[in-house]
């Protein structure tokens, strides 16, 4: 059964992940900008990073038939200088006619501060601007809660359409809120900081299976790219049916994701 | 909030997950027995493990809906933006009560 990975960075992972990966059904990924674990020193830095994001990455991703695609921003964590932010908001259009850019992603918050809330502010004027779709991190561990309701009141005050913005990492005490309010959810599988595959099921299964998907947000840090198959796994040893387990993993980003023209899939 | 449950009986469930869940009660238990050898023990009480240890009051209160509530008493409950970011990353549990 074919699946889609929706957030992970594979700039950070080895060429064997995409073997891995495309043996277990993967045929689509979309790979928001990250921080690199380090803050770049200056622009051109994310122009490089942008032009792999563009150009190199869904080259090595073709050679295991999986189709890429990307979205840009400068990630929250490296918001808290505003004014450098700035300076790489202002590249990012050059590089929005590449066929494989989705949107604006990963925004959002990282510790709540007044600076990564005008960066905020600022990319969703950007998405807004060009009719973008948007990928929204929420915080980590403590500072979720407070992060996801900051980045919710600041899509609403941008005046974009939540169909077309969806919130990243909920977790059972944000994701009532996100559907409530008309946004798609994703849930990232990490081993300790987001959910476990266990929770991740626990969740669909209270919340139900509507505007939202699963993703492994594999990087360079704990994290695991073959995450959303075993939550599969997960999902098939409680019984439910695979119509659920194609819903979550294939259909339901493929309907979130086809809201941009620029998305691609031959499954 | 759907009333869908899960597929299994609760029978399942405990031959499923037991031993995982097991395993985990004793990391715990092992993780506070740690802190109570450590080298300059008795050391003053950290805020996460307090946090930790009210958690695992929440277990035993008789109410349901438990992963929600100790997410949030693991989270900063203030609704403002802060002045700055005072580091990149995060600690699990918010060092003022919140």
């Amino acid at each position: 059964m074919s699946y889609i990975d929706p957030h992970i960075h594979m700039v950070s992972r080895t060429t064997d992940d995409y073997r891995r990966m495309a043996q277990a059904g993967c045929v689509a990924i979309t790979e928001p900008a990250f921080w690199a674990g380090f803050d770049r020193c200056s622009v051109e830095g994310f122009r490089d990073y942008f032009r792999q994001l563009t150009q190199v990455e869904p080259a090595r991703s073709a050679r295991y038939g999986i189709a890429h695609h990307t979205w840009l921003c400068i990630n929250p964590k490296e918001a808290e200088d505003a004014g450098f932010a700035r300076e790489v908001m202002s590249i990012i259009p050059e590089f929005l006619d590449a066929p494989n850019v989705l949107g604006i992603g990963e925004i959002g918050l990282n510790k709540n501060s007044r600076n990564e809330l005008q960066v905020l502010e600022a990319h969703l004027a950007l998405a807004a601007a060009h009719d973008l779709l948007v990928l929204v991190h929420t915080p980590h561990l403590e500072d979720k809660l407070k992060g996801t309701m900051l980045i919710m009141d600041a899509v609403a005050n941008a005046g974009l359409d939540p169909d077309r913005v969806l919130i990243d990492h909920v977790e059972e005490h944000t994701v009532g809120a996100v559907l409530d309010r008309g946004f798609w959810a994703g849930m990232t599988l990490y081993p300790d900081t987001k959910c476990t595959p266990q929770r991740a099921v626990d969740i669909l299964e209270r919340w139900g299976m509507n505007r939202i998907w699963m993703n492994s947000a594999g990087d360079w840090g704990d994290s695991d790219p073959l995450a959303v198959p075993k939550a599969r796994m997960e999902m098939r040893r409680r019984r439910h049916s695979a119509e659920s387990i194609r819903r979550i993993t294939f259909d339901n980003p493929v309907a979130f994701l086809s809201r941009s023209g620029n998305f691609r899939i031959d499954a | 909030m759907s009333d869908a449950r899960c597929p299994l009986n609760a029978a399942e469930i405990v031959d499923a997950y037991f031993l995982e869940h097991r395993a985990k009660v004793l990391d715990i238990a092992a993780f506070l027995d740690r802190i109570d050898r450590a080298a300059d023990a008795p050391a003053a009480m950290d805020y996460r493990v307090a946090a930790l240890i009210e958690c695992i009051a929440l277990l035993l209160d008789g109410e349901g809906d438990r992963a929600r509530r100790i997410q949030e008493r693991l989270s900063d409950r203030t609704s403002e933006p802060v002045d700055r970011a005072p580091m990149q990353g995060a600690m699990g549990a918010p060092e003022a009560d919140g």
